[in-house]
C-alpha cells in the first residue's frame, strides 16, 4: 500500500509534536497540585476544549462512523448520548463538584460523607475502570497502526501511545496533559472535518448515488458494490444475505471447503477465517448477521419492540454516564471555581456538537462507498479506508493520512486522561501524594494496562462503549447526585449502591460474554442492562442510607454549603491545598478567601 | 532584628518608618455578618441556604425534564410512526434530521439557558446575603 508513507508521516508528527507540547508545559510543573489538578487555574476555554479533547476517545472518532455505517438512525443515539452526558453533568453535577474542593473521585467521597472505608471503594472502582478503559485504547493503537503498516507487529502502536503519554504525564502531569488535550481536540476536529468536507464534494462530483450505481439509502435494497471488490475475512463472520449472490470464494465457507465461483441465496451464510470473498461491481451486499441488511430499514430508526427497550436503556447509560467516568471529572477539578466549572461544560456542549456532525456524514458516505465493511465487520475501520474509496489518487492517500493521524491523537488524548486520573488516584490513596509518588503512580497506571494489553487478545476484553457507559452511570452516578442535592445520604448507602450496581453490570457482562461463546442465548437486554442496573443502584443507595440515618455526617449542612454557595462568597476550601499545599497557600485559605 | 535599640535601652531611637497593614488586600471589603452567619451555621443561615440549594435544584431538574421528554418520547413516536421515515425535509429522512441535526442545538441552549439562570440565582443570593 502507498498510503503507508503519508501516514506514517502523519501519526509520527502527532506523536512528536504531544511530546514536545507536553515538554514544554512540563517545565511549569512542580508541586502535587501541579500534577493532580493543574493548579486549578485551567481557563474555561482552554478546559472546554482539553476536556472535549480527552473524550473523543476512539469509540467517537472512529466508532460513530462506524456505527452509523452497521446500525443506520439507531446508532445516531451514540452522539447524541455523548453529549447529553455533559448537559447533566453540567446541570447537576459541576459546579458543586467544584466547590467541594476535592481532587479525586474517591476524594470527593471522602469529603461529603466522611468514611476511609468508601474512599477505598471508590479507589478500587477508579482504578478498575481506568484499566477497563485504558486496555481497550492500547489495543485500538496497535490496530490501527498495524492497519497502516502491516509488517509492524500490533503490539508496536500500542507500546507507542503508552510510552508518549507516560513520559508526558511523568514530567507533567495534569498540567502537562490539559495542553497536549487541548490541542488535540483542535487536531481531531481538523482531521475529521477536512476530509469529510473534501470527500463530500467529490461524492456531489461523482453525481451523487445515481452517478455510481449505489443503491439509495432509502431503498428497500441492500447495499451494492460500485466496483470489483476483494473482502479478507479476518475473523469468523456469519452473513445475511437479503438477494441472492454470485461471488468467488477462495478459503472456507458454510463448513466446505470453496475455491470457485458459488452461489448464495437468501439466508446465513458463515464464512471462516482467511477466506477472500470477491465480489463482481453492481452485486448485493451481504451483510453481518444482526445489522440491519437493506438500506430502508437501516435509515428507520426502532424497528421492533426490542429496539425500543435497547434504544431507552442505551439513552439512560449515556445521559447518566458521562458524569460517572472518573477521566472525564478529574478535568473538572482543575477550573478556578465553580464558575467556570459551568462554564466549561458550556463550552463542551458547543464543541461536542460541532464535532459529531462529521463522523455521522462519514458514515452514511460509506455506506455507498466502501459496502465491504460490513461484510468483513470491520465497520470501525471507516473513517480510515473511506478517503482512498472515493479518491484512489494521492489526494485520497493524503486525506486517509490525516484521518489516522486524527485516529491517533484520539488514542493519545483519551489514555493520557486516564493514566493522569489512574495515577493521581494511586499517588494520593494508595501513595502519599508527594510528586514523586505520582511519576510512580504514572509508570505503574500506564504500564500494567499496556501489559494486559499485550496478553489478552482483543476480543477477551472488548468492553463495548455501551457497557462501560453503563457501568459508570451504576456506581459512582449515583453517588455523585445523591451526595450533592440528597441531604441524607449516608456512607453505607453509597457504598451499598455502588457495590450493587457495579456487581449487576459485570454479571450481566459477564453473562453476555459467555453466551456470545456459547450460540448467544442470552437475551439482549444483557448486553445495555443499564435501565435496570441504574434505578436499582439508586434505590440501594436511598434504601440503605434510610435505613442508616444515624450515619449522616455531622457537619453535613456546612459541607452542602460549601458545595453550592456562589463563588463570591469565598467559601470554597481546595481540599490539595489543604493536605498537599505549602504554608502560604495554607494560611491564604485560613483567611477564607479562595485563591483569585 | 538587632538593629532595633531594646526596651529600656539609653539610646534614643530614632523613629523607623514603617508600614501599617490594617487589612489584607486579598480580604474582603467588609466583613460581613451575614457571611459570618452563614459559616456558623445559624438556623436562620441553614433555612436560607437550603432554600437556594432547593431553587438551584429544580432549576436544574425542570430543564433536566425537558430534555428527558424531548429525547423520551422520539423512540416512541418512531415505533408508533414507522412512515415517518418516508418523510423527507431537504433531501434528509426527518428521523435523520430529528436525530443528526436538532438535539445539539437543543442541547447547547438549554446549557446556555441553565447557566444564565445559576448565574442569576447566585446573584440574588449574594446580593440578599450582602445587602
Amino acid at each position: 500500500m502507498e498510503l503507508n508513507l503519508w501516514a506514517v508521516a502523519a501519526i509520527l508528527l502527532v506523536g512528536l509534536a504531544t511530546f514536545s507540547l507536553g515538554f514544554r508545559s512540563s517545565r511549569l510543573a512542580s508541586t502535587t497540585q501541579d500534577f493532580l489538578v493543574a493548579r486549578r487555574t485551567v481557563r474555561s476555554q482552554r478546559n472546554a476544549a482539553a476536556v472535549s479533547g480527552e473524550y473523543l476517545s476512539a469509540a467517537s472518532f472512529l466508532g460513530v462512523a462506524g456505527l452509523v455505517l452497521k446500525d443506520g438512525a439507531d446508532a445516531l443515539w451514540y452522539p447524541i448520548g455523548f453529549t447529553a452526558g455533559y448537559l447533566a453533568l453540567m446541570l447537576f453535577v459541576a459546579a458543586p463538584l467544584r466547590r467541594s474542593g476535592a481532587y479525586t473521585l474517591p476524594d470527593f467521597a471522602e469529603a461529603r460523607l466522611g468514611s476511609r472505608g468508601l474512599r477505598r471503594l471508590s479507589t478500587a472502582f477508579v482504578v478498575f475502570i481506568g484499566i477497563l478503559y485504558l486496555v481497550p485504547q492500547f489495543q485500538g493503537a496497535g490496530l490501527t497502526v498495524h492497519q497502516i503498516l502491516p509488517t509492524l507487529p500490533t503490539w508496536v502502536g500500542g507500546a507507542l501511545v503508552a510510552v508518549v503519554v507516560i513520559v508526558n504525564v511523568f514530567g507533567g502531569g495534569m498540567r502537562a496533559v490539559t495542553v497536549v488535550q487541548a490541542f488535540q481536540y483542535w487536531l481531531k476536529l481538523f482531521a475529521i472535518a477536512a476530509p469529510t468536507f473534501v470527500l463530500c464534494v467529490l461524492f456531489v462530483g461523482d453525481g451523487g448515488v445515481r452517478g455510481l450505481g449505489a443503491t439509495g439509502l432509502s431503498e428497500a435494497a441492500p447495499p451494492r458494490f460500485t466496483a470489483d471488490t476483494a473482502v479478507n475475512v479476518e475473523t469468523d463472520v456469519v452473513l445475511h444475505v437479503e438477494e441472492p449472490v454470485w461471488l468467488t470464494i477462495t478459503g472456507r465457507a458454510d463448513s466446505a471447503n470453496a475455491d470457485g465461483v458459488a452461489f448464495w441465496g437468501p439466508g446465513t451464510h458463515t464464512v471462516d477465517e482467511g477466506t477472500e470473498l470477491r465480489f463482481t461491481a453492481g452485486s448485493a451486499t451481504p451483510v453481518v448477521q444482526g445489522a440491519p441488511s437493506d438500506n430502508r430499514t437501516w435509515l428507520s430508526p426502532v424497528t421492533g419492540s426490542g429496539d425500543l427497550f435497547t434504544t431507552y436503556s442505551l439513552i439512560i447509560a449515556l445521559f447518566l454516564g458521562t458524569m460517572g467516568l472518573p477521566h472525564v471529572l478529574v478535568r473538572f477539578y482543575t477550573n478556578p471555581d465553580g464558575k467556570a466549572a459551568r462554564r466549561t461544560t458550556l463550552h463542551v456542549l458547543l464543541l461536542l456538537g460541532l464535532f459529531y456532525v462529521f463522523p455521522m456524514l462519514l458514515g452514511a458516505l460509506s455506506r455507498i462507498y466502501a459496502p465491504e465493511l460490513l461484510v468483513s465487520g470491520r465497520t470501525d475501520a471507516a473513517v480510515l479506508a473511506l478517503p482512498m474509496k472515493i479518491a484512489p489518487n494521492t489526494l485520497g492517500e493524503i486525506l486517509g493520512a490525516i484521518t489516522a493521524a486524527g485516529a491517533f491523537a484520539a488514542f493519545l488524548s483519551t489514555s493520557s486522561g486516564l493514566v493522569v486520573s489512574v495515577a493521581g488516584v494511586l499517588s494520593t490513596d494508595v501513595l502519599k501524594g508527594r510528586v514523586r509518588d505520582f511519576r510512580f503512580g504514572t509508570a505503574l497506571a500506564g504500564s500494567v494496562p499496556l501489559l494486559l494489553a499485550l496478553v489478552l487478545r482483543p476480543s477477551d476484553i472488548s468492553l463495548s462503549v455501551g457497557m462501560s457507559f453503563a457501568l459508570a452511570a451504576s456506581t459512582f452516578c449515583p453517588v455523585l447526585l445523591l451526595g450533592i442535592w440528597w441531604r441524607k445520604i449516608t456512607w453505607v448507602g453509597a457504598a451499598a449502591g455502588m457495590l450493587v450496581g457495579g456487581v449487576l453490570v459485570l454479571v450481566s457482562l459477564t453473562i453476555t460474554t459467555i453466551s456470545g461463546y456459547t450460540g448467544g442465548w442470552a437475551p439482549a437486554f444483557f448486553q445495555q442492562p443499564a435501565l435496570a442496573t441504574v434505578p436499582i443502584a439508586f434505590l440501594v443507595v436511598i434504601v440503605m442510607s434510610k435505613a442508616t440515618q444515624g450515619k449522616i455526617p455531622p457537619d453535613t449542612n456546612r459541607i452542602r454549603m460549601r458545595m453550592h454557595a456562589p463563588d463570591r462568597l469565598g467559601f470554597i476550601r481546595d481540599r490539595d491545598v489543604a493536605r498537599f499545599g505549602t504554608a502560604e497557600e495554607r494560611s491564604r485559605l485560613a483567611n477564607g478567601r479562595h485563591r483569585r | 532584628m538587632s538593629r532595633y535599640p531594646a526596651e529600656g535601652e539609653s539610646t534614643p531611637a530614632r523613629p523607623r518608618r514603617k508600614r501599617v497593614v490594617l487589612a489584607d488586600s486579598r480580604a474582603p471589603v467588609t466583613v460581613l455578618r451575614t457571611v459570618v452567619e452563614l459559616e456558623e451555621q445559624t438556623s436562620w443561615a441553614e433555612e436560607v441556604v437550603r432554600g437556594f440549594i432547593r431553587t438551584q435544584f429544580w432549576t436544574a431538574v425542570r430543564l433536566a425534564l425537558i430534555i428527558a421528554v424531548v429525547f423520551g418520547s422520539l423512540p416512541l413516536v418512531f415505533f408508533l410512526a414507522p412512515g415517518l421515515s418516508g418523510v423527507t425535509v431537504a433531501g434528509v429522512s426527518l428521523p435523520w434530521l430529528l436525530l443528526g441535526v436538532l438535539p445539539f442545538p437543543l442541547l447547547f441552549g438549554i446549557g446556555y439557558w441553565y447557566n444564565v439562570l445559576a448565574e442569576r440565582h447566585e446573584r440574588d443570593f449574594v446580593d440578599m446575603v450582602e445587602k
